[in-house]
């Protein structure tokens, strides 16, 4: 079938014992690795041992390859598509299997409608997997929520200070939730531009998750010193997106395209805080009802 | 006594032909070819170290409170998945290397599969009567993604739980349909129920291995039924093949190459240290990472994300989020882009005919221009998802970067494609002259 | 001395005392040493040559250039002498970490005079009796956005975040309390002397991560790991596919 169009055989009694020292060298290293591996295994002994192992066989076959078994390039013909006997080919033979048949177009619009109206109805019941759109972008929140922290233990509105923030979670919900986290910062009372009857003695509460892509907003930038810092914002450290929470959450830079939800915040009589209703809008990413909901 | 025991088997096995076809088959075996073959042993190394991993990784999402050798993760809660990887890794030094090269494997598995398409791009190896591999090529890569992130994924540690969210939101971001598949594919609101974990295993384990290897088989049945397409240069035609014949030579050298592509793999996998879960610690939700970065190969779309302004346009009440464009259109108008390339370049130069001998880049110097247009299209978002940390550090600050990296992702392709252009027009007429001389 | 430096260093007196009073309240509770007096006329002098021209001569700070020294206390004075932020030559910059511009003595004389003018003294965590555990959990809970989850560093918009293997216990204790530049700040509330001290220890410990994967390639993540598989790995498989194939078919 392919022609022969130059053949070298090496022949060099050096190769040959080069290659079997790499063969010998690789059965030392396996060797090695096994008795590493069994006596005192370190990762970095035994990835040696196994790799340069790998690599003295590789190096020995390839010497092999190349510069110890005859060396042949040969010329193979493309195989050429054996034409079928008229009226034998794929399209005929297919076509065959509708004699007969008149209405062909018809039968293939009704096959295609059919087609095409499974395909959409198989698709109807993902509807059913989101129970009620609320679902998305809820959270546990409501009006008498106490702020809690990691833990569990009740935060103290003195403990969060001017310049620092933290996270807290409802009393008694699933941490886990996205609806649960919320930062928590305190302002100076007189720097809260909007819904300042949202804040409790200076704390404003804000989700945590990211409206633009659901990581938690961990960042607090506030400079008490210096006559050159930026406003205070909390900002999002996966693509940047930079919220005001002293103007109710809106995006000051970045991709997230919706304000960070806002928790109204009022204190308790023992010092403590608590929600004074639920989420100002859906928590976490957009979709595409979510300005319905 | 080999060639007894071959004897042996001719006999008895019967269905000897295959064999011979097989060792006679001729491989065109320049060396730019053989990208496809590291992808497809790195594909194996996966497989092989994966299987390891499956016996000590447990895809549950059932917390656990962690008490073993690492202090600082002691007390931690943590999620079963997670645990179970921290003990792989620090508890079995065989196991962390078996982790790592796993890792290293994936990341230069989808290195091979770029270099690969770059080279049947830049060659026109997608030209007919091939376009249906391309495809099949295509599917290939993008299933490897889904297959990589998922990988990472699987540990629950903090940045690629961080990651996941992005997923959800990017999934959720798709029109009308997106919150209904957010819920099927997370059994639930994120971070998803107990049922997330076990099926993004069962995905990264079973049915995605399954597809690639079933992909693997029918694009390899291709080129041997085609035979492999090859450059032109002395006795070659459209008609023929010419190369080395599989046994012995080629046989051995692809051996080699196997065992020098795992060789590379396990020697990364020994010395350099990837994804230390047991540092970064386990994912909540409430928690996030600065720096927090997906593997390389998902780069280009954290970028996109970065760099899209903020339209979340909405009408009568529906939304198209944002991270849509980021996260799904721009992917989907480059595989788009891709998927119709053999159609596009038909289209355009009215080329219908067969070919089996390659283009030289400046051979075909459009469709080389429009490659490195498109490659830098891609490339720029990048550089916009990992260098805010270095421009930073060279006092570019953040939001100044991202708005020269918005007007260079619309300026260097086409500076890209002038220049490109350029150069092999100028690269074809010196080799045509070159031609005309050693004829004359 | 005139009747305007008597003031000063009569006030410091009468803080050392109090100071020492109230010791436990304050983190570590730094008592004065005996000759505070020459060090905070010592620390005034240099004050005036060194910082004046942007915090004032009355140390209250210019309006729309540096802020008010009166209540920061060594604590901040510590912190921003030690390391290398303070003195700086552009109000409008951001402060970062350099070599310290004066040697310790001359920083204890300026600490013990920004100390006179009233605020927190130094801080003295005690990081043995801390837990690196706890102190990793606390670190990625109130840090780990800003600084990495292995105090890397990083990015935040309108400025840059330093890495942290050059701090020493007391910065870090110091920077937690303070709140320099764009950093919130973290009272006793909010973490105990206990937890700073933790947290103190896992950033002491990030200088040496348990790195037993092999060379760590920078601790920051996927970049370099994507880095290395494309110089190394790939040019390995490059150059072992053009030893195994044909250069010129």
């Amino acid at each position: 079938m392919s022609r022969l169009l130059d053949r070298r055989v090496p022949a060099d009694r050096r190769v040959e014992l080069a290659v079997a020292l790499l063969l010998l060298a690789a059965g030392v290293l396996a060797v090695g690795f096994a008795v590493i591996q069994l006596a005192d295994p370190d990762t970095q002994l035994l990835g040696l041992t196994l790799g340069l192992g790998a690599l003295a066989a590789a190096t020995a076959l390839g010497i092999a390859g190349r510069l110890m078994v005859p060396q042949e390039t040969r010329i193979e013909p493309r195989p050429e598509p054996v034409p079928a006997a008229p009226g034998e080919d794929v399209a005929d033979l297919a076509a065959a299997g509708s004699e007969g048949i008149s209405r062909g177009r018809l039968l293939a619009a009704a096959g295609g409608v059919a087609g095409a109206s499974v395909v959409a109805a198989a698709l109807a019941p993902l509807g059913s997997l989101a129970p009620a759109d609320a679902g998305i972008g809820s959270s546990p929140w409501r009006a008498g929520t106490r702020l809690v922290g990691e833990g569990g233990e009740p935060i103290a509105a003195a403990d969060v200070e001017l310049g620092t923030f933290t996270t807290a979670f409802p009393e008694g919900a699933d941490p886990r939730e996205l609806g649960s986290p919320v930062v928590l910062v305190r302002l100076a009372p007189g720097d809260i531009h909007d819904r300042p009857e949202w804040a409790a003695d200076g704390l404003v509460a804000y989700s945590k998750i990211c409206t633009h892509a659901g990581c938690a907003v961990a960042m607090l930038r506030y400079g008490r010193f210096g006559a050159h810092v930026p406003r205070p914002a909390l900002v999002c450290p996966c693509h940047y997106s930079t919220f005001d929470p002293a103007d109710a959450g809106r995006v000051l830079f970045g991709p997230a395209g919706r304000a960070l939800p806002q928790l109204p915040l009022r204190l308790t009589s023992d010092g403590g805080l608590e929600a004074a209703g639920s989420m100002s809008g859906p928590i976490g990413p957009s979709w595409w009802s979510v300005r319905r909901s | 006594m080999i060639v007894r025991g071959l004897k042996a088997v001719d006999r008895r096995a019967g269905g000897t032909h295959p064999v011979r076809f097989a060792m006679r088959y001729v491989f065109p075996d320049h060396w730019a070819f053989m990208w496809g073959e590291i992808a497809l042993y790195c594909f194996v190394v996966l497989v092989a170290t994966g299987v390891y991993l499956t016996f000590w990784f447990d895809p549950s999402r059932h917390q656990v409170v962690y008490q073993g050798s690492y202090v600082p993760l002691r007390g931690s809660e943590m999620s079963q998945a997670y645990r179970s990887t921290v003990d792989l890794s620090l508890d079995n030094p065989f196991g962390l290397l078996m982790r790592q090269t796993h890792h290293w494997a994936a990341l230069v598995f989808l290195a091979a599969i770029v270099m690969h398409l770059m080279r049947i791009f830049f060659t026109g190896a997608f030209r007919r009567p091939r376009e249906l591999n391309w495809l099949i090529g295509l599917v290939m890569l993008m299933t490897a993604l889904l297959e990589g992130f998922a990988g990472y994924s699987l540990p629950d540690d903090l940045p690629s739980g961080m990651g996941l969210a992005i997923a959800y939101a990017v999934v959720l971001s798709i029109p009308v349909l997106g919150g209904p598949l957010g819920y099927l594919f997370w059994d639930g609101a994120f971070p998803g129920g107990n049922a997330f974990e076990s099926r993004l295993y069962t995905v990264h384990v079973l049915a995605i291995p399954a597809l690639i290897g079933a992909l693997i088989a029918v694009h390899l049945a291709f080129v041997v039924m085609l035979r492999h397409t090859q450059f032109r240069g002395p006795h070659r035609t459209e008609r023929n093949v010419v190369g080395s014949p599989m046994w012995p030579g080629y046989a051995l050298r692809s051996l080699s190459l196997f065992l020098g592509v795992a060789a590379v793999l396990v020697l990364l996998g020994g010395l350099v240290q990837i994804n230390p879960i047991w540092q970064y610690g386990p994912y909540e939700p409430a928690l996030a990472t600065n720096g927090a970065q997906p593997d390389w190969y998902l780069g280009w779309l954290i970028g996109a994300l970065r760099m899209m302004p903020n339209w979340e346009p909405n009408a009568f009440g529906y939304t198209v989020p944002n991270p849509f464009f980021g996260g799904a259109g721009f992917p989907a108008l480059a595989f788009g882009v891709l998927f119709a390339w053999p159609w596009i370049e038909r289209f355009a130069t009215g080329d219908r005919a067969e070919h089996h001998l390659l283009d030289r880049p400046y051979d075909a110097p459009w469709r080389t221009a429009f490659g490195a247009a498109f490659f830098t299209w891609v490339l720029v978002p990048f550089v916009a998802g990992s260098a805010d940390r270095v421009f930073v550090g060279l006092d570019i600050p953040y939001e100044g970067q991202i708005l020269v990296l918005r007007v260079l992702w619309l300026l260097l392709p086409a500076v890209a494609f002038g220049l490109t252009l350029h150069w092999m027009r100028g690269v074809r007429r010196r080799e045509a002259m070159r031609a005309q001389q050693a004829a004359s | 001395m005139g009747n305007r430096a008597a003031l000063p260093l009569a006030a410091a007196a009468v803080i050392g005392v109090g100071l020492a009073l109230v010791a436990p309240g304050l983190a570590g509770g730094a008592s004065a040493p005996p000759s505070q007096g020459a060090a905070v006329a010592a620390g005034r002098a240099l004050y005036v040559e060194s910082c004046s021209s942007c915090h004032g001569m009355d140390a209250r700070g210019i309006r729309g250039v540096a802020p008010s020294l009166a209540g920061v206390g060594a604590l901040a004075a510590d912190f921003e002498l030690s390391t290398g932020r303070m003195p700086m030559s552009d109000p409008a910059a951001e402060p970062v970490r350099a070599l310290p511009a004066f040697d310790a003595a001359v920083r204890h004389n300026l600490v013990a005079y920004i100390a006179s003018l009233g605020g927190p003294g130094l801080p003295a965590p005690d990081v043995t009796a801390g837990s690196e555990a706890d102190g990793r959990r606390l670190f990625t809970q109130n840090c780990a956005g800003c600084h990495s989850v292995l105090g890397a560093g990083g990015v935040i918009t309108g400025a840059s975040v330093p890495a942290l293997q050059q701090a020493s216990a007391r910065q870090i204790a110091e920077a937690i309390r303070l709140g320099p530049y764009l950093m919130p700040r973290f009272g006793e509330g909010q973490l105990s002397d206990r937890d700073v001290a933790s947290v103190a220890r896992y950033v002491l410990s990030t200088r040496n991560p348990d790195d037993r994967g092999g060379w760590g390639i920078g601790h920051i993540g996927p970049v370099p790991e994507g880095l290395v598989a494309w110089l190394v790995g790939m040019t390995a498989m490059l150059g072992i596919a053009r030893l195994l194939g044909e250069r010129n078919p």
